[in-house]
């Protein structure tokens, strides 16, 4: 578990970062906290692995204060991934999976096999094991930068816009990877982006946070959806543009999703996970070839 | 040639007293332009008065710089000290701002992905900043190594043994062989000193050399 209580983060000059910040994160939750450029939000996760000590208040771990934490071994026991960049690039793949156990003074043998079997995790190709990160794709190396968060086995996972430097299909499949990875392992992640869907994807719950850090909404995507709390929620989750105001029509025998604008964003599923018929006794006409081109999803602009 | 060949075991002293002479400031101004250019980092007005100083210290002309420092620091005129003292001083004027600027270089986000790895700042130090200064670094001793080997040379004005004697000698005795040997034999010296370097720099930086290649 990991609690914020009425933190705050000023810094020399007036600056303030975070004003008064209090949240709990229960274990093998994974909370995003989602905001735009100055909404304090990688200030606040780092506050976590203290690469950023609060002014005020205090951030603990198990109702253990991390300000009590020698930082470097608390680090270690932390899981950090970043966008491609913070891979070392003078190390091989699998020297920068095993960063963190060598550190921690695992014997070398043990730490590469075990990083051997990370990367078979992630999906990483055992022939890139002694590449350098800049011989790699960026999802190879956002691949990469997964595993290393893991090599060390910790509870908690810290990432900071992991997937914000690649295209968006490689993206949407690390996404998924990383859901996948969640349901296995069930850490505690703290996941910081700028990007609402991506935020809805990966939070268990999703924090909102407006410039200083101040929580605007916190909430599972359901109910941030079902009920946002003020036109600023509204207007960051595209509630206020209608991509998330969706309706039914029905198209040749078939319940079509539809959103605001006209355009399709999918197909109406029944109770038991398959495609809604619209009331045609036949369920396997739904797995015609139309389904599948009205199921590509239509993502808010 | 025959100069050469009658005064092989000339030359191959000087050569060893010109190595004796040169290899330890190449060696000081790499090794104490780290920390000065560490120091000078961290401070933005320090950075410029570094620069500066620096540039400035390099248009001493190093005939005059010789005669001086036997007075300065008590060692004797022909004292390879002076030398030595005297080219570590040049070599750090080339060195800490090269040095300063191959800290630089080093991304941000990879050291801060280093602390938040847990690397202690000192082991950050050793295991990922220098050696991702590295290339830039290695850039800089080079320059300094074959600059410093043919400023050795200028000793020989003054009688401090070097392979500079032979120009210094064979101009005084009208042997034009001697001059064309101790032109040859510092260059050669400077050359062979350079291409170690770029070995030692392959060697200690492969990731370096893979992006020189390419992708594949």
């Amino acid at each position: 578990m990991i609690g914020f209580e009425n933190v705050r983060k000023e810094y020399p000059g007036g600056t303030v970062a975070v004003e008064d910040f209090s949240l709990e994160i229960a274990s093998h939750e994974a909370v995003a906290l989602v905001g735009t450029s100055g909404s304090g939000k990688t200030t606040l996760m780092r506050m976590i692995n203290r690469m950023v000590d609060p002014t005020a208040g205090r951030v603990h771990i198990d109702d253990e204060d991390v300000a009590a934490m020698d930082p470097v071994v608390l680090r270690r026991s932390i899981g950090y991934v970043m966008q491609a960049s913070g891979l070392l690039p003078h190390r091989t793949v699998l020297d920068n999976i095993t960063t963190v156990p060598v550190l921690r003074g695992t014997a070398k043998g043990e730490a590469r096999e075990r990083a051997r079997t990370l990367m078979d995790t992630v999906g990483l190709d055992p022939d890139l094991a002694d590449r350098y990160p800049a011989q790699l794709s960026g999802g190879q190396q956002q691949r990469v930068g997964v595993a290393r968060g893991l090599a060390a086995d910790p509870n908690i996972l810290l990432m900071d816009e992991p997937f914000g430097a690649v295209d968006p299909i490689v993206r949407d499949e690390l996404q998924g990877e990383l859901q996948r990875l969640q349901r296995e392992l069930r850490k505690t992640i703290v996941f910081v982006t700028h990007d609402i869907d991506e935020a809805f994807r990966i939070g268990d719950r999703v924090a909102i946070l407006r410039p200083g850090g101040r929580i605007a909404q916190v909430g599972t995507p359901q109910e941030i959806l079902a009920d946002p709390t003020d036109d600023f929620v509204a207007s960051f989750v595209g509630a206020d543009r209608g991509a998330r105001t969706l309706h039914v029509e029905h198209v040749d025998g078939r319940d079509v999703v539809v959103d605001a604008d006209g355009r399709a964003a999918g197909v109406l599923a029944g109770a038991d996970g398959r495609l809604g018929d619209g009331g045609a006794a036949d369920g396997d006409a739904a797995a015609g070839p139309g389904a599948e081109a009205l199921a590509t999803e239509e993502r808010p602009r | 040639m025959s100069w050469v060949l009658d005064n092989l075991d000339v030359i191959a002293g000087y050569t060893g007293a010109h190595l004796v002479q040169a290899l330890p400031p190449i060696l000081l101004a790499f090794v104490l332009s780290l920390p000065l250019a560490k120091l000078a980092n961290s401070r933005g007005w320090l950075r410029t008065g570094v620069t500066t100083t620096s540039g400035l210290m390099y248009a001493i002309p190093s005939l005059p710089l010789f005669v001086l420092l036997p007075g300065l620091i008590g060692t004797g005129v022909r004292s390879p000290l002076n030398i030595v003292v005297a080219l570590t001083l040049y070599g750090l004027a080339l060195m800490v701002p090269t040095a300063s600027d191959g800290f630089r270089s080093v991304s941000r986000d990879v050291l801060g992905s280093a602390t938040a790895q847990g690397y202690a700042p000192a082991a950050r130090f050793l295991a990922v900043e220098l050696p991702l200064a590295g290339p830039v670094l290695l850039g800089g001793v080079r320059v300094v190594a074959v600059s410093t080997i043919s400023l050795v040379t200028v000793g020989g004005v003054l009688g401090v043994p070097s392979l500079g004697m032979l120009f210094v000698d064979g101009v005084r005795r009208g042997i034009v062989a001697e001059i064309a040997a101790g032109v040859v034999a510092t260059a050669a010296l400077a050359l062979l000193t350079d291409a170690l370097l770029v070995m030692l720099g392959r060697l200690l930086m492969p990731w370096h050399r893979g992006r020189e290649a390419g992708r594949p």
